[in-house]
């Protein structure tokens, strides 16, 4: 690295390398800040996706037409689904968190391939503009973010830099899986090993293998889509031979393990910080570590459970049924791990720690939820209603963004140097959880009543549940309001943070300078202990 | 990284396996003309699946590289069929 000359003890958010100013930020291939550009990416492109959000919700408080059209509707949760999935949660908590300490939680000065993870930012950038110009290109498209054939290929609305975007989105996530099984396979520092390794970057491992093997897939069926629309190949189209449930066969061989990448280092971080607020060390170590990797082996083979109405043969339907049974078993492992480690801990009632809790929480009601869609007959009753909506932003969104938030929540003294208002945060959060609650419990009851998702209109019977729902939409993002209004405002005017750890935390990047240096270490750590000995 | 020794392939390996791509290429299509219904699939999936393990082994190095290298590439080929295999089971019983 051409920047390493720069004087030592100078923090990494203020040391001049190459460039200067912004430039010194968008080329620089120290893993820290890449992680801050990717949170600083995701915080705009959140907003934006939220606010689509809100605007569906008003539309849904009144049946008919209240603030827009149907057409305008199909691309509002067409965009929101696209940002959300492929801009937010799918780089997420790797991109930030795992640029930003996978290094610094295993001893490592750096990601093995800084200027490639540097690249894998660059490319999420462009990415997202391609995505954006279908605004100059002819519109936005309307098929859902799930892009499903024969529509796809059929609808007059713009679909192909939406799909080309998200072709290219994935080979950021691609590259930045590379990246991290390379260093955790060759950079853990003297006497780390395999089993003295902290859980976030287990999760992050095994998300890395999920990110090099599932991702190519879709990169493969969004290109066929293309082909199939410019140049009519029929490999989905039924009217040229082709087959449209192939179609959901692909998408869902990547897209059900999409689901992991975006849960499973979320899962790591409330690994992380269940036992720093408990002052416990974690129970059951090699049970979350062997239930990551179980959860990332299984999770490539339970994807038909999004096709159950789809037409596939009965015996694939049994199987896709049982494998899906399956897989809720080692998430269910991690939530009796983490309780446990709760229990009888000393509890430090702080922000980070409720983020965790309530995670476990909706997290809970999300898998749960989701073996009513796993079983078969109700599947087919539930299946494509308000009832999925409500499953998937429990998992999506109270499984992934909460636990961003409680690591955005614990790490933020050490990523910035400041303390966060911890009233205000308390607050927001609350209003927050509140919000959410309102918002999508009276979803699963809608589902059941039988409302159909992706509808901008309804029948009067669903009124109630919508407009309390609605009204918990306005509620939590009132609560996302205070909450990122604190943490930008206090990441430039908070309270300074001198101390390495004010946590208490027993992991590796607690060791390092607030905010960290440069190269993170004056020397590597040694790793005698493991991560979490508390007693 | 300077514990490992690089292997350098001969030409005539190399030609080995242009020829070996070559001839595989030829059977693929030469089978079309044959009719056995599902087993056309298989039959193409087999020679593509023997054309990229030639390539892994001897063009990509896996036969002269550290045998962890190797692990790694069949466990996930192990995964790869099986997810052909679990498509593929939907289509038979259809
Ligand atoms: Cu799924």
């Amino acid at each position: 690295m051409s920047e390493t000359t720069t004087a030592k003890h100078v923090s990494f958010l203020e040391y001049k390398g190459k460039y200067k100013g912004i430039l010194g930020w968008i080329f620089s291939t120290d893993h820290k800040r890449v992680g801050l550009l990717y949170l600083y990416t995701m915080l705009v492109f959140f907003s934006i996706a939220a606010i689509l959000g809100l605007l569906m919700k008003i539309q849904l408080i009144a049946p008919g037409y209240t603030i827009m059209g149907p057409q305008t509707y199909n691309s509002m949760f067409t965009v929101h689904g696209i940002i959300m999935i492929f801009i937010i949660v799918v780089p997420g908590l790797p991109a930030v968190f795992g640029n930003f300490f996978l290094p610094l939680m295993i001893g490592a000065k750096d990601v093995a391939f800084p200027r490639l993870n540097l690249a894998s930012w660059w490319i999420y950038i462009i990415g997202i503009l391609v995505v954006l110009s279908s605004q100059f290109l002819g519109g936005w498209p309307d098929t859902g973010w799930t892009f499903y054939a024969p529509y796809s290929f059929r609808t007059p609305a713009n679909v192909l830099p939406a799909l080309f975007g998200a072709f290219i989105l994935g080979f950021s996530s691609i590259l930045t899986g590379i990246n991290f099984v390379v260093t955790i396979h060759r950079m853990r520092a003297p006497g780390m090993t395999w089993l003295k390794m902290p859980l976030f970057p287990w999760t992050l491992y095994a998300t890395a293998w999920i990110q090099v093997l599932a991702t190519p897939v879709i990169g493969i069926t969004l290109l066929l889509t293309v082909m199939e629309r410019v140049l009519g190949v029929g490999v989905f189209d039924p009217a040229l031979g082709g087959d449209p449930i192939l179609y959901q066969h692909l998408f869902w061989i990547y897209s059900h393990p999409a689901v992991y990448i975006m849960i499973l280092p979320g899962m790591g971080a409330i690994s992380e910080i269940l036992p720093v607020f408990s002052r416990k060390s974690i129970y059951g170590y090699k049970a979350i570590v062997l239930s990551s990797l179980a959860i990332a082996f299984v999770g490539y083979f339970v994807w038909g459970h999004h096709m159950f109405t789809s037409g596939m043969s009965g015996r694939a339907l049994y199987a896709f049924s049982f494998l899906t049974f399956l897989v809720a078993i080692p998430s269910a492992i991690k939530v009796f791990n983490w309780v446990a480690t709760i229990h009888k801990g000393s509890l430090n009632l702080q922000t980070p720690f409720y983020w965790a809790t309530s995670f476990i929480f909706v997290f809970m009601i999300g898998g749960l939820t989701g073996l009513v869609l796993g079983s078969l007959a109700t599947n087919v009753h539930v299946h494509d209603t308000h009832f999925v909506v409500a499953h998937f932003h429990f998992i999506v969104f109270g499984g992934t963004g909460y636990a961003f938030m409680a690591a955005l929540h614990y790490w933020f003294p050490k990523m910035f140097g400041r303390m966060y208002d911890a009233s205000w945060a308390n607050i927001g959060w609350a209003t927050f959880f509140g919000g959410f609650l309102t918002l999508y419990l009276p979803m699963f009851a809608l589902g059941l009543q039988g409302m159909p998702r992706r509808y901008y209109d309804y029948l009067p019977e669903f009124h109630t549940g919508n407009i309390i729902s609605s009204l918990g939409a306005i509620l939590m993002i009132a609560g996302a309001l205070i909450v990122i209004t604190n943490l930008v405002r206090s990441s430039r005017h908070g309270e300074k943070v001198t101390g390495k750890n004010p946590w208490g935390g027993r992991t590796l990047e607690w060791e390092s300078d607030t905010p960290p240096t440069l190269e993170n270490w004056d020397e590597i750590p040694k790793v005698t202990e493991g991560p979490y000995d508390y007693k | 990284m300077s514990e490992e020794k690089h292997h350098i392939s001969s030409y005539k390996s190399h030609l080995f396996v242009l020829l070996a791509l070559f001839v595989l290429t030829g059977a693929s299509v030469a089978v079309t003309s044959l009719e056995m219904g599902p087993f056309n699939t298989l039959v193409a999936m087999l020679i593509a699946g023997g054309k990229a393990a030639i390539v892994l082994i001897w063009f990509m190095h896996l036969k002269f590289d550290n045998k962890l290298y190797a692990i790694f590439t069949t466990f996930v080929l192990v995964i790869f069929l099986l997810v052909l295999y679990v498509t593929f089971f939907d289509y038979s019983y259809r």
